[in-house]
């Protein structure tokens, strides 16, 4: 897994990426990234042991990550964190050595919710995620 | 008694005595029914919580059952018909004849994965994907695609040199033959890799959508005879009393009439080519 810091300065600042995200397609996303790394931890998750919110917009999609809501498919699975892609939940779900991976891409960890998330924008290639069956 | 081949060697008749089994199974709506179940025990087995057909000790007797069910429902289409095993650590290629169009039929297109050759072609009218995750009613492969690699023999001889069948803390973080095969941790991560090599729906929670899924776990399944064969003393563990685990007297969901004890010795069902 890869550095704590490197990666709480990623994704600290959840604000600015929004804001970044809002503003534009996915290459100023990079930007509203690296200036996300000076701003202040605004997501009220830093530092509690589960991954950090996220919200931006990845090859033209929404991708959201953040804290399960009760009752939520998330809640029950996906060790309390949920993902989206433009809305539909994506299933994800955490492995012991803290890797993530989902239903898209099953068999192939990854470091965090967010990196899970864009790997499966880029597996979808514009498809829409069907509602979970389970 | 059943023989289970390779694929490689299956003649021509074979080959396609089991395509019309498969797409028979499809088309009575049996085969969907085995796509929706493998994808809810890869959503639900988890490695905090209860855990059956995977990241488990029972991943190996669960996917032994599982293939057992599926091969009884091609043969009651086509008595003939067993089910072959791929052995990725030796027809490796994208080109191999796995993959010709009067078998499996190929890779994906580069525009959207879609297989296009082969009797699993969406354009054949017989191969929609009914169970899935995304939108798209066609089958996807992406072979050899993004850097992704097949285990090497090496690797899987490394593995089955491992003499203890499973460890504590029975899940995705284990050391010992069980999760070096199935890939979560070691050289290789072997069964995993083959499915991420694959691509498509081969890499997703409804892998069996492609008919290679069968295939390929007929190998993890014989590669699991030939650790016994070569460790007789090792037993199944856990033993017994193990939290969200199954244990060897332990019954399985989904059958709940069947235990990994009941799954060790393949010969009463099938046995292999060699």
């Amino acid at each position: 897994m890869s550095s704590n810091v490197t990666r709480r300065l990623v994704l600290r600042g959840t604000a600015v990426a929004i804001a970044g995200a809002a503003l534009a397609a996915p290459s100023a996303l990079a930007a509203g990234r690296a200036a996300s790394t000076a701003a202040t931890d605004h997501s009220g998750h830093g530092g509690h042991g589960g991954p950090e919110a996220f919200d931006e917009v990845y090859q033209g999609r929404r991708i959201v990550g953040r804290p399960a809501e009760a009752g939520s498919h998330g809640a029950h699975h996906g060790g309390g964190f949920s993902v989206l892609i433009d809305g539909q939940e994506l299933h994800v779900m955490q492995n012991a050595d803290g890797t993530w991976i989902s239903v898209v891409n099953h068999y192939e960890p990854f470091a965090t919710p967010r990196a899970v998330a864009r790997a499966a924008v880029d597996k979808l290639r514009g498809a829409t995620l069907v509602p979970i069956a389970v | 008694m059943a023989v289970r081949k390779n694929q490689a060697t299956l003649t021509a008749t074979e080959k396609r005595n089991l395509v019309n089994a498969l797409l028979e199974l499809k088309r009575s709506g049996v085969y969907d029914g085995f796509v929706r179940t493998h994808n809810e025990f890869i959503m639900s087995d988890s490695d905090s919580g209860d855990r059956v057909g995977h990241r488990s000790p029972s991943f190996l007797p669960w996917h032994r059952r599982f293939l057992i069910q599926f091969e009884q429902e091609l043969q009651k289409v086509d008595a003939s018909v067993t089910l072959p095993y791929w052995d990725w650590t030796a027809d490796r290629s994208a080109t191999s004849s796995l993959w010709g169009a009067d078998f499996l039929g190929g890779t994906g297109r580069s525009r959207d994965s879609q297989v296009t050759t082969g009797p699993f072609a969406y354009s054949t009218g017989k191969w929609n994907i009914n169970v899935n995750v995304d939108s798209r009613p066609y089958l996807q492969r992406e072979l050899a695609a993004g850097g992704a690699q097949l285990p090497t023999r090496a690797q899987v001889d490394a593995v089955l040199a491992m003499t203890t069948y499973d460890m504590a803390p029975w899940n995705s973080a284990s050391d010992g033959f069980r999760n070096n095969l199935e890939g979560w941790r070691g050289q290789g991560r072997i069964h995993n890799s083959v499915h991420v090599w694959v691509g498509g729906q081969m890499s997703t929670g409804v892998s069996p959508n492609d008919p290679v899924f069968w295939m390929h776990h007929c190998f993890i399944d014989k590669l699991w005879a030939d650790w016994r064969r070569m460790h007789p003393t090792s037993p199944y563990l856990p033993a017994a009393g193990t939290t969200n685990v199954v244990d060897l007297n332990d019954t399985m969901r989904p059958w709940n009439n069947v235990t990994p004890a009941d799954m060790l010795d393949h010969t009463k069902f099938y046995t292999y080519d060699r």
